[in-house]
């Protein structure tokens, strides 16, 4: 249902021309990029290749020095805190809480732009993202005594439903919204670092939801990924289906090491091996 | 889930009507205390023999209890702002210089004012004391601002270490001053560094309500945007807060409503820093318990405090900071001892 949309630029994401500069150092330069909701896009890239930077740049908290970022046909700057606050949720890095607040409270402060025009099921959205994160046993544990894995769980909780819950609303206008996750699998075990790809990829078939997550595994990357985007040395390297990014050529020369490409022959997928 | 075993919270309505009356009941029992035996009834008795006694009421008691509640309330809150701006449980509301800046202006004025300006004490009668280190409180938070801010914004880490800087300097002047005086201004310095209630009048009850009642009720709408702050800046914003006039909002009512406390009553420590973290312990960090609860509980701890300065060595009364810590540290360690047990840290 969003083939149709998908060539419009009043709902992509688009980079044109941005460069980001810290001091001396030039963390993203002259980057055009454009991502269309309803794809999961990976951003690979090896450590301090400018990933994250890419993701803030899109999600408005990194400054860029340079070039213009369009938001679904704006410009960013002319979207309040407010209003793209209801439009995209982010998972960061490290998100440390401060207090001992509960994964139900941290998972709730996602509603919180949403506080003005409460969903009629306003209390159901915080407890079905709960339960999609496989947190609901924790709801009532400080985020003090959780284990690394299970806090980056209650804060995919907590952007899920910032999003509320993508899928509640099949009849709106605009697609679901945005998800802008870096390296959310980091700290997940096995079956949740997949049972997180593949509920982020239904999503975005399903509801329109558009993705940008920052992987290293690649061939997490290769299994869930609509396209992929290589980021080296502050530019973008190539951007497409993920296994045209992935060429041996292109793992090598990026990551400095010797890649094969292996078929199970069960499933006839691809996976690299290093 | 309670099979988990984590510590149940108080529910949040309940014990801010719990304060409520613990807070009334208190202003109640402190009215009756005293070195004349009257009690509360006295308020409204007509007859002619009671004048006395309704008079201490109504012109001595009355107001000092009151005066009790608003700078209870007020320090009480500021402490709760200020931890939640910091992100940090230790953040009280003289990290931002508005008491050492108010002490070090109030200590000016006892050793040096009659020496430069001899009218203004007669001009402005007991208010030159309140009126400098009201002053002198705004000017160094406004110096921590300044020095905090930048194109950027105010960045929060710095203004930590600014007013660390600017509080040390005025502990400097202070230390100077308290070597210049001489005796009888050091004492009388000394005692309004520890605070008292005994300048109460109806005029200072207005002056602090003033200050304190509107400022603090509308302090109470940014409980939300507190506690999307816990998540961090970067994540606050991405939530929406506009973060910049929080900052800036959270630090100037935190000022005005500490200086126009320490300005009446004198430097009273420790409320600010312990009444919301025993609220926290109770109700959880939510923001919309916390700050209303730490207002209450300030009030209550400075009420039983005061009661307490002007009881025990009667007629002689106590310091005000003395006894809110004598009467806090208690009720907070027994609290930190009965949660121990059952969770971890903050």
């Amino acid at each position: 249902m969003w083939e149709c949309e998908m060539q419009n630029s009043a709902v992509a994401l688009e980079l044109e021309g941005v460069s980001v500069h810290a001091g001396p150092r030039v963390v993203l330069e002259n980057v055009h990029l454009r991502v269309l909701p309803g794809r999961l896009v990976a951003v690979l890239g090896p450590n301090g290749a400018g990933k994250s930077t890419l993701l803030g740049v899109f999600g408005g908290w990194v400054r860029h020095q340079q070039g213009q970022c369009r938001w679904e046909g704006k410009r960013l700057d002319e979207w309040s805190a407010a209003q793209l606050a209801c439009r995209r949720a982010v998972m960061l890095q490290h998100t440390h809480v401060a207090f001992d607040f509960t994964a139900e409270e941290v998972v709730r402060l996602g509603r919180y732009p949403h506080r003005h025009r409460p969903h009629p099921r306003e209390d159901s959205v915080a407890l079905e993202a709960m339960a999609q994160a496989d947190v609901m046993h924790l709801r009532d544990a400080p985020m003090g005594v959780l284990s690394g894995g299970e806090r980056a769980r209650v804060h995919w909780a907590r952007a899920w439903a910032q999003l509320e819950c993508p899928g509640w609303h099949e009849r709106r206008a605009l697609p679901a919204g945005w998800l802008l996750l870096d390296e959310p699998t980091a700290a997940l075990d096995l079956a949740h670092q997949h049972a997180l790809l593949a509920r982020l990829r239904h999503a975005c078939e399903a509801y329109g939801v558009g993705a940008l997550v920052v992987l290293h595994d690649l061939n997490l990357a290769l299994r869930y990924a609509h396209e992929a985007v290589l980021v080296h040395q502050g530019r973008v390297r190539a951007h497409g289906g993920v296994e045209t990014v992935l060429s041996p050529s292109e793992v090598a020369a990026v990551w400095g090491v010797q890649p094969r490409w292996l078929q199970d022959p069960a499933t006839a997928r691809m996976h690299l091996v290093i | 889930m309670t099979a988990m075993g984590w510590r149940q919270r108080w529910p949040g309505p309940a014990v801010l009507v719990a304060l409520v009356t613990l807070t009334v009941l208190a202003s109640g029992w402190a009215l009756n205390q005293g070195a004349l035996p009257v009690d509360w009834r006295a308020l409204w008795a007509a007859d002619e023999d009671d004048a006395g006694a309704a008079w201490v009421l109504w012109q001595l008691r009355l107001p000092r209890v009151l005066l009790a509640v608003l700078v209870g309330a007020g320090l009480g809150l500021a402490g709760a702002l200020m931890q939640g701006l910091f992100r940090n449980p230790l953040a009280d509301p003289g990290l931002i210089g508005v008491s050492s800046g108010a002490a070090l202006a109030a200590g000016l004025t006892i050793v040096g004012l009659a020496a430069v300006w001899p009218q203004a004490p007669r001009l402005l009668g007991s208010w030159t004391l309140v009126l400098t280190a009201f002053g002198g409180g705004l000017l160094t938070t406004w110096l921590v601002y300044r020095l905090a801010s930048s194109t950027h914004g105010v960045r929060v880490g710095v203004m930590l270490l600014a007013g660390i800087a600017v509080n040390a300097l005025a502990g400097a002047g202070i230390g100077m001053l308290g070597y210049i005086a001489n005796d009888e201004q050091l004492r009388n310095y000394q005692l309004w560094m520890l605070g008292s209630l005994s300048g109460a009048r109806w005029a200072s009850v207005w002056t602090v309500g003033a200050v304190v009642v509107p400022l603090g009720v509308g302090a109470i709408r940014w409980a939300r945007p507190l506690n999307a702050l816990a998540l961090g800046e970067a994540q606050a914003a991405l939530l929406g807060v506009d973060l910049e006039r929080l900052k800036r909002r959270v630090l100037w009512v935190t000022a005005l409503i500490t200086g126009a406390c320490t300005a009446t009553v004198g430097a009273v420590g420790f409320i600010g820093l312990v009444a919301p973290h025993m609220v926290r312990l109770v109700l959880g960090p939510d923001h919309r318990w916390v700050l209303p609860g730490a207002a209450l509980t300030g009030a209550c701890l400075v009420v039983l405090a005061d009661a307490a300065a002007r009881t025990w060595l009667a007629p002689a009364e106590m310091p005000l900071g003395v006894l809110t810590a004598l009467l806090g540290v208690p009720m907070f360690v027994a609290l930190l001892r009965r949660t121990r047990r059952l969770d971890v840290g903050m």
